[in-house]
């Protein structure tokens, strides 16, 4: 791993802090999701129905980018959106409301999980592939056209890079120089299909000199030099430098979505090995910065803050199925 | 949002038309143009929406007046320049982003039906996507499958969007005004043969006296074209002079047609569809889309869940369920001519 003299040991335990405290969230995600769906396994079940796409070993990806952003920036998920949005200073409440389809939810429960719109801090997600690229785009036009110098962050993962969304962003993002980030989670699947099967270049960064921006290729999920590319990138967009492409080799520690088996994945037994969590508290711990009553006292406020989001979820009310025709349009339901 | 002073006055909605006439692509580009004016966050987006103009002329003349920066080309990325509309919308921009002809819908649905017309409900009204997507409709000039088709009753299938069609200047003029105001998705529709175009066969009716200053055609608001007592023909866009040609012409032979132009697919003034249908107990809808699982059936069963049983005659002027043909014999036997329209209106009306 690459050390970056610019991070202070401050810097480099919030980024710690931040994965800790996302992968608490999806931990706690994950219990309260199979909780009540057994006997055998039923996906319209429980209090958190439908797919549930987690994050798990992706944490660096988000901690690298949160560092970067305030909360007038925006930036634009996927259908597996908690660890970026949690970065980005989403409201945990209001986004652990809207997962267990509440009245209090960032959608007052007719997004779901996939869905999440916060615009408190320009966040928001698409639950297709690269569809979320282009929004992006305009919300990069509106800061650049009010003269401001707020960017667009767009994640996307892996499978994004073959479709025509990804091609058409970046060509327009270069052409007019647009205050964008393209930041590429290669978490080696595309649900079952390996990214061996599905992309043509050995690295999507590549595919950046396509339209003549700069890309960059971060390897082993390590943090600090997502850390890095990404402040790099944000330094450009915010000089008026235009767009930048990022792909980071990341890691899909669970399924898909929940209920995934697994049973293509070849490489699982490799996978806790390379959790990016206790790989980076090492690194800290050896670098005499952290130890284990710190590392602990990071999970206990990380368990408080998630414990109490949930708390409020559970408590909050449900959506009156009275009002399910509301909010299809700015003035209420449509004749 | 722009606060800036604009000279111009204000009309209420559906002013008196005055005796000012324009085309309708005359109309359609006065009102961007006011607009433009009043709010600086409101620009213009698409292919060939700069020098050329729009290639029906739905933008001719708004570069020299406005600048590249607001009036700009684009690639030929439908997905990424219409993404960037709604991005930008939801920040607060009011764009008007122009399809080239809707038949390329294809290459760019997903940004229009999964996110510029649910990201408002998905939000549970939390975020506003204030845009409108204009786009040229319609055949009659062998343009093809892939470039004359209407296919407003697609997007009014799906929730989220309103769909506006204007079948003359003074609509098309109220109509855009309303929906570059709406804090709504609008997707506005021009026939090109509605347009005044010189280039194109066009009915007398896409010239028509426009007021000089903005006004709004409300959106939901359909609008007796003719009044009558004998057969309601509900219709919108192109379909509209056509009906209302054949309906002076059969009133020499005293039959009595009501023309009602919807003006609006979503939100539909049902309404207006009973209160026709209710006086004359005869309903014919005319329609350039496609005749099944569409607009067609959407004003039918609007009329039957009213008035059940109060129907003496249901008809409908469609395409019939044909890819859009290029040899112009074929095409004009499919698209709903006049010919057609009197047919089906003698017929609805014999005794």
């Amino acid at each position: 791993m690459t050390v970056q003299s610019a991070l202070s040991a401050t810097d480099r335990l919030e980024l710690l802090r931040m994965m800790v405290l996302i992968r608490t969230f999806e931990e706690a995600i994950l219990r309260e999701y199979h909780a009540d769906k057994s006997p055998g396994f039923d996906i319209g079940a429980g209090l958190v129905p439908g797919e549930m796409h987690l994050a798990a070993g992706q944490e660096p990806v988000a901690a690298g980018i949160g560092a970067h952003l305030s909360l007038g920036d925006a930036l634009t998920a996927t259908h597996r959106p908690h660890h970026v949005a949690i970065a980005h200073g989403v409201d945990m409440r209001k986004m652990a409301a809207e997962i267990f389809g509440r009245e209090t939810g960032l959608g007052r429960g007719r997004g779901g999980h996939m869905h999440l719109f916060d615009p408190e801090v320009h966040f928001s997600c698409s639950g297709i592939v690269a569809e979320g690229l282009p929004p992006a785009l305009g919300q990069a036009f509106a800061f650049q056209r009010a003269g401001t110098d707020r960017v667009a962050v767009a994640v996307a993962g892996e499978g994004a890079a073959n479709a025509g969304a990804f091609h058409e962003s970046l060509n327009l993002a270069a052409l007019w120089k647009l205050p964008v980030i393209f930041v590429i989670e290669d978490n080696d699947w595309g649900i079952s299909v390996p990214r061996s099967a599905s992309t043509s270049v050995p690295s999507n960064a590549v595919r950046a000199a396509g339209y003549g921006i700069p890309g960059t290729r971060v390897e082993d999920n390590a943090v600090e030099d997502i850390w890095a590319a990404v402040g790099e990138a944000v330094r450009r967009a915010r000089a008026g430098e235009g767009p930048s492409l990022i792909e980071v080799h990341t890691l899909r520690l669970w399924g898909h979505f929940e209920g995934d088996a697994q049973g293509y994945r070849g490489d699982l037994e490799g996978v806790p090995g390379r959790d990016p969590i206790p790989t980076y508290q090492k690194h800290l711990t050896d670098a005499g910065i952290l130890d284990d009553a710190a590392f602990a006292e990071m999970g206990a406020a990380a368990s408080t803050r998630v414990e109490d989001a949930i708390a409020f979820a559970k408590s909050s009310p449900l959506p009156d199925p009275a009002d399910a025709l509301k909010y299809v349009f700015t003035e209420g339901a449509q004749s | 949002m722009s606060t800036a002073p604009t000279t111009r006055t204000e009309l209420p909605s559906e002013p008196e038309a005055g005796r000012r006439k324009l085309s309708t692509a005359k109309a359609m580009v006065e009102a961007i143009s006011q607009q433009m004016h009043t709010d600086e966050q409101v620009f213009v987006m698409g292919e060939d929406v700069g020098s050329y103009g729009g290639i029906f002329s739905s933008t001719t003349g708004l570069l020299d007046e406005f600048g590249p920066e607001r009036v700009i080309d684009t690639p030929i990325s439908e997905t990424a320049f219409i993404g960037l509309g709604i991005g930008a919308a939801v920040e607060g921009m009011r764009p008007v982003i122009e399809l080239m002809f809707v038949d390329f819908f294809g290459v760019c649905m997903d940004q229009i039906y999964n996110h510029m017309a649910k990201i408002h409900y998905e939000s549970g009204g939390n975020v506003r996507v204030p845009m409108v997507l204009m786009s040229a409709t319609g055949g009659g000039y062998s343009d093809g499958a892939q470039h004359s088709q209407c296919l407003w009753g697609t997007f009014a299938h799906l929730p989220g969007m309103k769909v506006v069609v204007p079948s003359n200047p003074y609509d098309a003029k109220g109509l855009m005004t309303a929906a570059i105001r709406s804090d709504d998705p609008v997707i506005y529709l021009f026939h090109k043969g509605i347009m005044g175009l010189g280039w194109m066969k066009k009915n007398q009716r896409s010239i028509g006296a426009v007021p000089t200053d903005a006004y709004e055609v409300p959106i939901g608001k359909a609008r007796v074209a003719r009044e009558g007592s004998d057969v309601s023909i509900v219709t919108l866009s192109l379909s509209v002079h056509h009906s209302l040609d054949v309906a002076e012409k059969l009133a020499a032979e005293g039959i009595d047609v009501e023309v009602i132009d919807l003006r609006t697919v979503v939100p539909l003034d049902r309404e207006a569809i009973v209160a026709s249908v209710s006086k004359t107990g005869r309903l014919i809808v005319v329609d350039e889309d496609y005749q099944s699982f569409g607009l067609s059936g959407e004003v039918i069963a609007t009329a039957a869940e009213a008035m059940p049983g109060g129907l003496k005659h249901v008809s409908r002027v469609a395409v019939p369920d044909v890819p859009i043909p290029y040899a112009r014999d074929l095409e004009y036997a499919v698209l709903p001519t006049p010919a057609r329209i009197e047919a089906a209106v003698r017929k609805a009306v014999a005794r």
